[in-house]
């Protein structure tokens, strides 16, 4: 199948590589979104003076104004709802959520309008709008801070939806996201916002909608997304240790999936592991080892494992451990499938 | 306990909030049906007996041919209202949704916007389309089930139905917003935004949640509550103690409660809220004080809920009986213009039916398409796949 063609931006390598983390790389993002498209405007729950409580939109106000940035009042589907009168009347809103466990009050704007106007009205209204969701856990919250809803928006047609692992992929996939004409779900793993990677502007971005292999292997492969890329490359690395040679896939996007690449690695390595942090009831997971067992049934040496968190609400922080996928649970799975 | 007005009034300062009796269940229900006239604050301008009254703060100047013409617009959706309700009962919609009552609320509305201006209806707004240039034949398609209306709601600045109760608030909101944002409020040129919604739809945080996002932005934003006293089987007083125009106050902005049988008294509110938006001092909330006559849709039975002398009592308050016994007792219109009316009302319904009746299948590849903008290339694999499927059985078939 051919990748989504989704690669628009390209910046002129006008400056030198830099380090960056997570959150600067959203913030870079968004920032030149808006110095090169007008139309681009921010809104959430303390965006302008705080820069959101992550700091992600750090700044912007103050060199955009409050017409560009604005701090909406309290309400979830009020952002959503008004996100999409401003994109009937020609604005590109990027929308933050605070928190993964807060964008339910706007679920029903987000399902109900934002993913069906563009059909009903046979493409007459588009709704360029982005939705940034911090997501996943690992940071010690309370309840409703550490969540994976992801998986409720890839189920509705009409938006799309993406989870980005890295620095250098946050910047150009919101860039992307941003550029895109239909709504699209952000997801962002919280626990990763401070890692740092080399952003350098000169190497041309991947298409947004596509998956990316980020080791090679021939044991098995791992396809996983958000968090639980950096969890899941740390097992290839360890398990290289015992002399297991695994191929991880960054999903990237998780609706439109991009299985090509998944499918392709799994006819070679005959296994395959999915991780993910939602729980696996019903989710992308789910999702993924279902497409996989019908279209590589033949070349499939065991079945598809999952490795996920369970199907219970999000626990205490200090349960987390526990519930969160780690090294150790994704090589077990590994041995599970090499023992089949 | 027969004035709603009362529970507006502070508390006496001084006695406890708990002995201040709160009215019960039963007292709430029995005041606010007292209101069923709409209470002292009613704008009126044309009484159900078809005489012109004034209002200290609502003057509208308007000759007899504007006049026939708020006339043939009520006629004629009212008209096609009762076609399309035919039809449903012949089996050729699905569904509908009458207006029958609310036309003087829908055409006041309406004729109160401008081209520029933008409106959000919910599902009911059959006259407020009318008036935004969107044919009847336009939506029955929806109802019968063939697409989800077929009007541009950008060049006719008309918003798809909504479904979802409330919703188009806050959407109407945001668009409202982007005008002010864009420069376009402040002068008499200026634009603005009316949404629609009903009595019910105030219990919505949708609703809610518009009315704070307008306020706090000023958007240039009227918002139009056809209170038409029942949310299906639910009466007004089950959504709130207040009369409904009262609650702007709580948000900051006007309120305003127009008789919506009074096309007249609702064009001059809503000319006004409008030109308020205009020049940049919106929002404000019109409560429109209406009647449903119909069921709430053709699969409701209103006989099980409400008292057929309610349905007498509003019949005599009949929004274009009024406005005939006005043109016809000043000479402003004959016979033959009502009989013209008449006819042009009758062939409107005669094209709505053919119309409607002829209306091709929807190909199955309809179903897919501008599921997105840019295309998903999964959903082109599945559509490709089905078509595949279907075309599997063209040839076995005779
Ligand atoms: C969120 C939501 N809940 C329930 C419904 C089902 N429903 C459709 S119309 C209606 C009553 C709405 O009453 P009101 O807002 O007064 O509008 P009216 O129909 O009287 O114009 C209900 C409950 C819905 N469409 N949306």
């Amino acid at each position: 199948m051919a990748a989504p063609t989704m690669h628009r931006s390209t910046d002129t390598p006008s400056a030198a590589p830099q380090t960056i983390t997570m959150i600067k790389g959203l913030n870079q993002a968004l920032r030149t979104s808006m110095e090169r498209d007008p139309k681009v405007i921010v809104m959430g729950e303390d965006v302008g003076k705080l820069g959101g409580v992550f700091r992600v939109t750090d700044g912007l106000q103050k060199d955009f104004g409050e017409q560009r940035v604005l701090d909406t009042p309290l309400a979830e589907s009020g952002i959503i709802g008004t996100a999409i009168g401003l994109a009937i009347r020609g604005y590109r809103p990027v929308c933050e959520i605070q928190f993964d466990g807060f964008i339910f009050p706007g679920f029903d704007q987000i399902v109900s309008q934002l993913a069906k106007l563009h059909y009903r009205t046979q493409g007459r209204i588009k709704l360029p709008i982005v939705v940034r969701v911090p997501f996943g856990g690992g940071i010690g919250a309370v309840e409703h801070h550490s969540e994976s809803p992801e998986s409720y928006f890839a189920h509705t047609a009409g938006l799309k939806v993406v989870a980005c692992s890295n620095p250098v992929d946050a910047y150009w996939m919101l860039r992307q996201a941003i550029e895109c004409d239909d709504p699209v779900l952000f997801f962002e793993p919280k626990r990763r916002y401070h890692e740092k990677a080399e952003l350098d502007l000169s190497v041309a971005p991947q298409p947004l909608f596509s998956s990316r292999v980020l080791r090679k292997g021939s044991t098995a492969t791992i396809a996983t997304y958000g968090p639980m890329v950096r969890t899941s490359m740390d097992a290839a690395i360890a398990g290289a240790e015992d002399g297991l040679d695994l191929e991880v896939i960054d999903m990237r996007s998780l609706s439109p999936l991009d299985l090509g690449p998944v499918y392709e690695s799994v006819r070679r390595t005959g296994r395959l592991i999915v991780v993910s942090e939602a729980p696996g009831e019903s989710s992308i997971a789910a999702e993924i080892a279902t497409k996989v067992q019908q279209e590589c049934f033949y070349s499939l040496e065991a079945p598809v494992l999952r490795v996920t968190g369970f199907d219970t609400p999000y626990p205490p922080a200090k349960l987390e451990e526990n519930f969160l996928p780690d090294l150790d649970r994704v090589l077990a799975a590994v041995d599970r499938s090499l023992a089949w | 306990m027969s004035s709603p007005e009362r529970w507006s009034q502070p508390q006496p300062s001084g006695a406890p909030a708990a002995t201040a009796a709160a009215p019960t269940a039963e007292q709430v229900i029995a005041g606010l049906r007292a209101t069923s006239e709409g209470g002292a604050e009613l704008v009126q301008l044309l009484t159900p007996e078809g005489e012109r009254v004034d209002h200290p703060d609502f003057h509208i100047d308007i000759t007899p041919d504007e006049l026939r013409g708020l006339y043939r617009d009520m006629v004629l959706v009212r008209r096609a209202d009762r076609e399309a309700n035919a039809l449903q009962r012949q089996g050729q919609l699905g569904l509908w949704v009458p207006l029958l009552g609310q036309e003087a609320a829908q055409i006041g509305a309406g004729r109160a916007l401008r081209p520029t201006d933008m409106a959000f209806p919910s599902y009911r707004e059959h006259g407020v389309a009318w008036c935004r240039g969107v044919h009847p034949n336009e939506i029955v398609g929806m109802f019968r089930g063939v697409d989800h209306g077929a009007w541009d709601p950008v060049a006719k600045r008309f918003h798809p139905y909504t479904i979802v109760i409330g919703n188009q608030c806050l959407n109407a909101a945001g668009y409202a917003m982007g005008q002010r944002f864009d420069g376009k409020v402040g002068d008499d040129n200026g634009e603005a935004t009316m949404v629609f919604f009903g009595d019910g739809a105030t219990s919505q945080g949708d609703v809610h949640e518009a009315f704070v996002w307008a306020s706090v932005y000023d958007a240039p934003l009227v918002f139009f509550c056809q209170n038409n006293q029942w949310a299906i089987s639910e009466p007004t007083e089950r959504q709130s103690r207040l009369p409904l125009y009262q609650r702007a106050r709580g948000y900051g902005f006007p309120g305003i409660r127009v008789d919506g049988n009074d096309v007249l008294a609702t064009l001059a509110v809503a000319r006004w809220a409008l030109d308020e938006c205009r020049h940049g001092n919106g929002p404000v909330l019109i409560e429109a004080f209406t009647y449903r006559m119909d069921s709430h849709t053709t699969s409701d039975d209103a006989t099980r809920y409400r008292l057929s002398t309610e349905v007498e009592e509003w019949k005599l308050k009949d929004p274009i009986e009024r406005v005939k016994a006005h043109l016809s007792r000043n000479g402003f219109a004959d016979h033959d213009f009502f009989d013209g009316v008449q006819a042009e009302a009758d062939e409107l319904a005669a094209v709505l039916r053919e119309h409607c009746v002829s209306l091709p299948e929807p190909p199955p590849s309809r179903m897919f398409d501008n599921v997105y903008a840019e295309p998903s290339p999964a959903l082109q694999a599945q559509q490709a796949e089905y078509e595949t499927y279907l075309a599997g059985f063209a040839g076995g078939e005779h």
